[in-house]
């Protein structure tokens, strides 16, 4: 697959990686062996026909082969571009054991791209069964339950507290990695299935969950994990420290990256340090580059084992100049008399025991501090659920107060009729997870809605 | 929802502007001390704006700025007819509306647009209702007449003593404790260094004293943490744990600090635009 070349790409934020072409797809499907166990399909959480739509591509069935994946995956287009098919289908596929597994993503990709641009066919939905189901948050996992409970025939209403519809699909990936015109054009899918979204509509402010739980027959929650983790560590509030929802906010939401074409700015200097070492942390620090910094450091507390980063991002990430030092915590920033940051103090650090997120736990080493000069830092290491808007229901809350409990098969929470799936209940993961929570809760509130009378 | 429409619209005093626009949901459910975040169009920012008031039976909320920077010019700009494209809210907490005795409410400039819906509703709580308002001069007082509604005394001080007593409100606000002794609770609504100045005066007779904070937001909603500010040694985001704080916790230093995040930035996107305008206007 054609990819733009790393000192053409980090002038711009058009896409990295720049798709199959026809003959390019059917050759890769070609390779596939369709083994009739599809060990691949055990290793998609949302259990994709892979085999079957890849022989539908070998084929040359491209529209049947997005029908195929359809069936189970309403974002395709975005799945094909940001799964972690590396740790998921690719991982078990028989051929990755020598080292060359069938490239599923980019089939998928390739798969939804087609179909995007030859006129997406939107199946016939039932007629409506008269059930109003109410979703809160236009990312992955409301919209996987929104599209699943429309073909259903019930009738749903998406609340979305921002003005653009997809939660961190439009806010969070970047446009080099996602293209927001690929997000706008699975939501049109969405809505062509007859869902309605409603922004700028923050529950919990504008309508109540009581509010919902009124007027809807069933209230499927999916807010995601928006809150931002801040260090704790002096000098995190001076000028030029950004939390990486913020710093991605401005630039993909906003399109800071334009400014002032568009109003929105963001301001990144010469030195950049990035805290962490997810896809927020990668993301974060390519958008960095893109903007003009000179120097990129990405600091993570852990080795590269343990990164929880799509392999395929980290890889574009160095080859783009992002400069990955491990084992090092920061401890403390430094600031100018103007209150700007400065430097960094950090530790060096070593593994020590494994701890509960099963990875070995980082510890400092006593007496290696040491500075780097920065002028930007942007903190990227994690996020929790913005449980604010719920607080209203105490009773939606996990003992701890940070999450909303629900049931992992069927996303049921402790109050009837009302329904969580994604990040707001696992803390943040990954799309497809998010998407598998919607997919499960969708069947649930199915099943739920047809025994109401 | 999007597209809300402008149906009305009145210049206060030079550059501080009023519109009334059509948002009956908002309207339905605002409460004073909440704010809204406006998106004018498609390449506009997200700027927070304290809803000024609310009309829940005409179904409208009422936008009271001063012309600072490039949206609020934009704003500014809009007449009855035009739309803007989003609107969300009401965000953040809503004021403490309790009985608190004796209170003194204190706005600043543009400050006393979101103060006069709180002062409003602790008149109807029967409040003993006081305030020192203050401005430039005496062109610039906003809202005189609504406030004299519901507090007494209106002290009034301007900085060149255009009318009232000439300086900051923080000689109102001195005239008043001598003259009516000190009050059970304050509001202070206004620029950063006259919030803090009013609070290092109260602080000292420990009268509570709230004051509603403006920094800068992306969203609005508690995602972006730009709004963060330090309150009695605690990280709070403005936007969902407040608006409003105990003026005395406030970090002020970095609080005014980090409002100077984006001023380049600020001061260019504004100049294309003021460039932009005037050749519109000279063509």
């Amino acid at each position: 697959m054609a990819i733009l070349d790393p000192t053409m790409r980090i002038r711009t934020f058009d896409e990295v990686t720049l798709g199959y072409t026809s003959d390019q797809a059917k050759r890769e499907a070609a390779r596939c062996r369709g083994c009739s166990q599809a060990p691949c399909r055990r290793g998609c959480p949302i259990g994709v026909d892979i085999p079957g739509f890849i022989s539908l591509v070998k084929e040359g069935k491209f529209r049947e082969a997005a029908q195929r994946l359809r069936e189970r995956n309403t974002l395709p287009a975005v799945c094909g571009r940001v799964c972690p098919q590396d740790r998921n289908c690719e991982k078990h596929c028989v051929l990755a054991k020598k080292g060359a597994p069938i490239a599923i993503g980019r089939l998928e990709r390739f798969v939804a791209d087609w179909e995007r641009e030859h006129g997406m066919t939107v199946p016939p939905t039932p007629g409506s069964t008269g059930k109003r189901v109410a979703v809160v948050g236009s990312g992955p996992a409301g919209l996987t339950v929104a599209a699943a409970l429309a073909r259903k025939g019930h009738s749903v209403t998406v609340f979305e507290a921002l003005h653009a519809p997809g939660g961190v699909l439009s806010y969070g990936i970047p446009q080099f990695r996602l293209p927001k015109e690929v997000v706008a054009a699975e939501i049109d899918y969405v809505c062509a299935l007859g869902v309605k979204i409603e922004l700028n509509t923050p529950i919990g402010k504008l309508y109540s969950l009581r509010d919902l739980r009124r007027e809807y027959d069933a209230v499927f929650l999916g807010t995601g994990a928006g809150l931002p983790r801040l260090l704790g560590i002096p000098g995190e509030h001076l000028n030029g420290v950004y939390t990486a929802n913020e710093f991605l906010t401005r630039v993909n939401l906003m399109k800071a990256y334009l400014f002032p074409e568009y109003a929105t700015p963001v301001r990144v200097g010469k030195r950049v340090a990035v805290i962490g070492g997810g896809n927020v942390a990668v993301d974060a620090a390519r958008v960095a580059v893109r903007l003009g910094a000179e120097e990129v450091v990405v600091l993570y507390r852990r080795t590269l084992v343990e990164m929880p980063v799509r392999a395929e991002e980290y890889r574009f990430a160095c080859r783009e100049g992002v400069f990955f030092r491990f084992l090092v915590a920061p401890l403390e920033f430094r600031g100018d008399a103007e209150g700007w940051v400065r430097e960094v103090l950090c530790t060096r650090c070593e593994l020590g025991e494994v701890d509960e997120s099963g990875r070995r736990r980082p510890v400092p080493v006593p007496g290696s501090e040491f500075t780097i000069p920065i002028d930007t830092v942007i903190v990227a290491i994690g996020q929790e659920p913005n449980i604010l808007a719920l607080a209203e229901v105490s009773e939606l809350l996990t003992p701890s107060g940070r999450f909303v409990g629900a049931d992992p098969e069927t996303g049921a929470t402790p109050v009837p009729g009302v329904f969580a799936g994604g990040d707001l209940v696992t803390g943040a993961a990954t799309v497809i997870q998010a998407m598998t929570a919607g997919r499960r809760a969708a069947k649930a509130i199915d099943r739920y809605l047809s025994e109401l009378e | 929802m999007i597209n809300f429409p402008v149906v009305g619209k009145t210049e206060l005093a030079p550059g501080i502007k009023k519109l009334v626009v059509e948002a009956p949901s908002l309207a339905a459910k605002a409460k004073p001390g909440q704010f809204v975040v406006l998106h004018l169009h498609a390449q506009g920012e997200r700027i927070p704006l304290t809803i000024a008031d609310f009309d829940r039976e005409e179904g409208t909320i009422t936008l009271i700025f001063q012309e600072v920077g490039l949206t609020t010019f934009q704003l500014g700009s809009l007449e009855p007819g035009d739309t803007i494209r989003d609107i969300a809210g009401p965000l953040g907490r809503p004021s403490r509306v309790d009985y608190f005795g004796k209170v003194l409410c204190v706005g600043g400039g543009v400050g006393c647009a979101p103060l006069y819906p709180i002062a409003r509703a602790l008149r109807e709580q029967k409040n003993d209702l006081a305030a020192v308002v203050g401005a430039r001069s005496r062109e610039f007082l906003i809202l005189r007449k609504e406030m004299e509604q519901v507090c007494s005394p209106l002290i009034i001080a301007t900085d060149d003593g255009s009318e009232g007593l000439q300086g900051t409100v923080l000689r109102g606000v001195e005239k008043y404790f001598r003259e009516y002794g000190k009050p059970d609770y304050c509001v202070c609504i206004g620029p950063p260094v006259m919030m803090e100045a009013v609070c290092s005066f109260t602080r000292n007779y420990k009268v509570k004293t709230v004051v509603s904070l403006n920094p800068i937001m992306v969203d609005g909603t508690g995602m972006c943490g730009a709004c963060r500010v330090v309150v009695g040694g605690e990280v709070k985001f403005a936007c969902v744990d407040g608006p409003e704080f105990d003026g005395h916790l406030v970090d002020w230093e970095l609080f005014r600090r980090r409002l100077q995040f984006y001023k380049r930035e600020e001061k260019l996107a504004l100049g294309a635009f003021l460039r932009k305008s005037r050749s519109a206007g000279e063509r």
